[in-house]
């Protein structure tokens, strides 16, 4: 699985680290979403599709 | 329950978010998702923000339909329901039945009372209402905001951008002091005041004044008119439930659910227009805004999977004002105890935590959104049933 994020659209909500907390992160200054690791393993993807579902910003893609 | 067919009512964050998920979860029956706007989806938050700058265009926001580009039609509205067969009639005439039919038809804007057709009066809910309002703003000298609310407050916020007077009118003393209290409020007065906004709070807006089938500004109640060449009125909005006049549904400022989103058997509502009964709080609540209408979309297309879980989320909003980026988990009661616990004030980006009876019921982050994220969990509780804070609405 392939995770793509789009920075300019990310509205900082953590929606995303909240659903998969080893594959996004925030940045301290801005509350950015920042991805730890855009190849995440199978064990990641229930979470990973969770957080593209519900980030409210349409800021997260996942490729399979 | 395990239904064969889905009708959603409403493609919008919610309804697309209920069809998306449907699919996702191997949903392989028929769905069809219905809305009245011509356009395909788009998503609201840009449209006060960069959409109405124009920073942004209207492909930008466009909603994902990937997954369900085979179940929409657009431009087609329901004009009514029979909740006993999941029946619902539309403007053209046709009725589609299902084995769960989804409400999720938003709000419609509040207008100020009579003369609703005035050239230089604008709301601001959809796209159409955004296009017309980013013309006008172009070309507008004097701008008055009716509404001291998040959506007035960030109009007026993108108007002054254009270059014109602003002017913001309301009854509340501060831009929304009665949501966020009166530290926040206070801070975003002075933020608008910095940036060349006139505030005339603390006095509601009698009428809109006009010469010639054109506004000319708006008559406050204590007598004083503004001038304008532009009125935007953001008083609030309205669960958009004309067309359930009559459908059996219990409706009482908006579609009344149980925990589970079920308004009647086979029926379930989501998004800005359900008012359902959340378990932790205790009540019946109904919220307006964007991530709540994307997981209620998702909880209710579990339900109509079968998954008995009730929907108790930690409430969440965002609003983006000039730089300031304020994010509130949970629901702050105007009156709650407030302390700073993450930076400072002064800084301009700060952690709030709302305390009612000792008890947090809610975080406010000002530019700090990891720092409010990770305080969330303190509130999380109020949420869960654990403990119910008075003032947690
Ligand atoms: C300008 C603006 C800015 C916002 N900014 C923020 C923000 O910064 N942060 C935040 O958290 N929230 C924000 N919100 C709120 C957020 O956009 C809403 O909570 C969200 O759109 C709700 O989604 P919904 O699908 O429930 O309703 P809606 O988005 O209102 O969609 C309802 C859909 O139902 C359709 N419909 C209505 N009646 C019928 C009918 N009879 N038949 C068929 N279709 C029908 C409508 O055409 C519409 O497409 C903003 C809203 C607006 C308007
Ligand atoms: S969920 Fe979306 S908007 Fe929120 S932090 Fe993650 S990427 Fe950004």
């Amino acid at each position: 699985m392939k995770v793509l994020l789009d920075q300019d659209s990310c509205v900082a909500s953590g929606q995303c680290v909240m659903a998969a907390p080893d594959v996004f992160d925030q940045r301290d200054e801005d509350g950015i979403a920042v991805l730890l690791d855009d190849t995440p393993g199978a064990d990641a993807a229930d979470g990973v599709r969770q957080a593209a579902a519900i980030c409210p910003a349409l800021a997260i893609a996942v490729q399979d | 329950m395990s239904a064969g067919s889905v009708l959603v009512v409403g493609a919008s964050a919610a309804g697309l978010a209920t069809a998306e998920a449907l699919r996702r979860k191997g949903f392989t029956g028929r769905l069809t998702l219905l809305d009245a706007e011509p356009h395909r989806p788009y998503d609201r938050p840009p449209l006060s923000k960069q959409y109405l700058a124009g920073d942004w265009d209207a492909d930008r926001i466009r909603l994902r339909t990937s997954t369900v580009d085979d179940a929409l039609v657009v431009g087609e509205a329901a004009v009514g329901l029979d909740a006993a067969t999941r029946t619902v009639r539309t403007a053209t005439r046709r009725t589609l039945t299902a084995d769960a039919v989804v409400v999720a038809t938003g709000l419609r804007p509040r207008t100020l009372p009579g003369r609703p057709d005035l050239a230089g009066v604008r709301v601001l809910r959809s796209l159409d209402d955004a296009t017309a309002l980013r013309a006008e703003l172009a070309a507008a000298r004097r701008v008055v905001v009716v509404g001291d609310g998040v959506l007035a407050a960030e109009i007026a916020a993108t108007a002054r951008r254009s270059g014109a007077e602003v002017t913001m009118a309301g009854p509340q003393p501060a831009p929304l002091a009665d949501q966020l209290g009166p530290l926040a409020a206070g801070l975003l007065a002075d933020l608008h005041t910095a940036r060349g906004v006139r505030l005339r709070l603390g006095t509601a807006v009698a009428e809109v004044v006009a010469d010639r089938g054109r506004a000319t500004g708006v008559r406050l109640a204590d007598g004083e008119t503004l001038p304008a060449d532009l009125v935007v009125v953001a008083i609030g909005a309205l669960p958009a439930t004309d067309w359930l006049a009559g459908s059996g549904l219990r409706i009482d400022d908006g579609v009344v659910c149980d925990e589970r989103c079920v308004a009647a058997p086979g029926i379930y509502a989501a998004g800005d227009v359900a008012r359902w009964y959340h378990p932790g709080l205790g009540r019946l609540v109904r919220l307006e805004n964007r991530t709540n209408a994307t997981e209620q979309g998702i909880a209710v297309a579990g339900a109509i999977l079968g998954a008995d879980r009730p929907y108790a989320p930690v409430p969440y909003m965002w609003t983006d004002q000039y730089d300031a980026r304020i994010q509130v988990h949970g629901r702050p009661a105007a009156d709650a105890e407030v302390t700073v616990t993450d930076g400072a004030v002064a800084d301009g980006r700060f952690v709030a935590v709302y305390r009612h009876a000792g008890r947090p019921s809610a975080v406010l982050g000002w530019n700090m959104p990891r720092q409010a994220r990770l305080r969330r969990a303190d509130v999380a509780a109020a949420y869960a049933g654990e403990s119910r804070p008075e003032g947690a609405r």
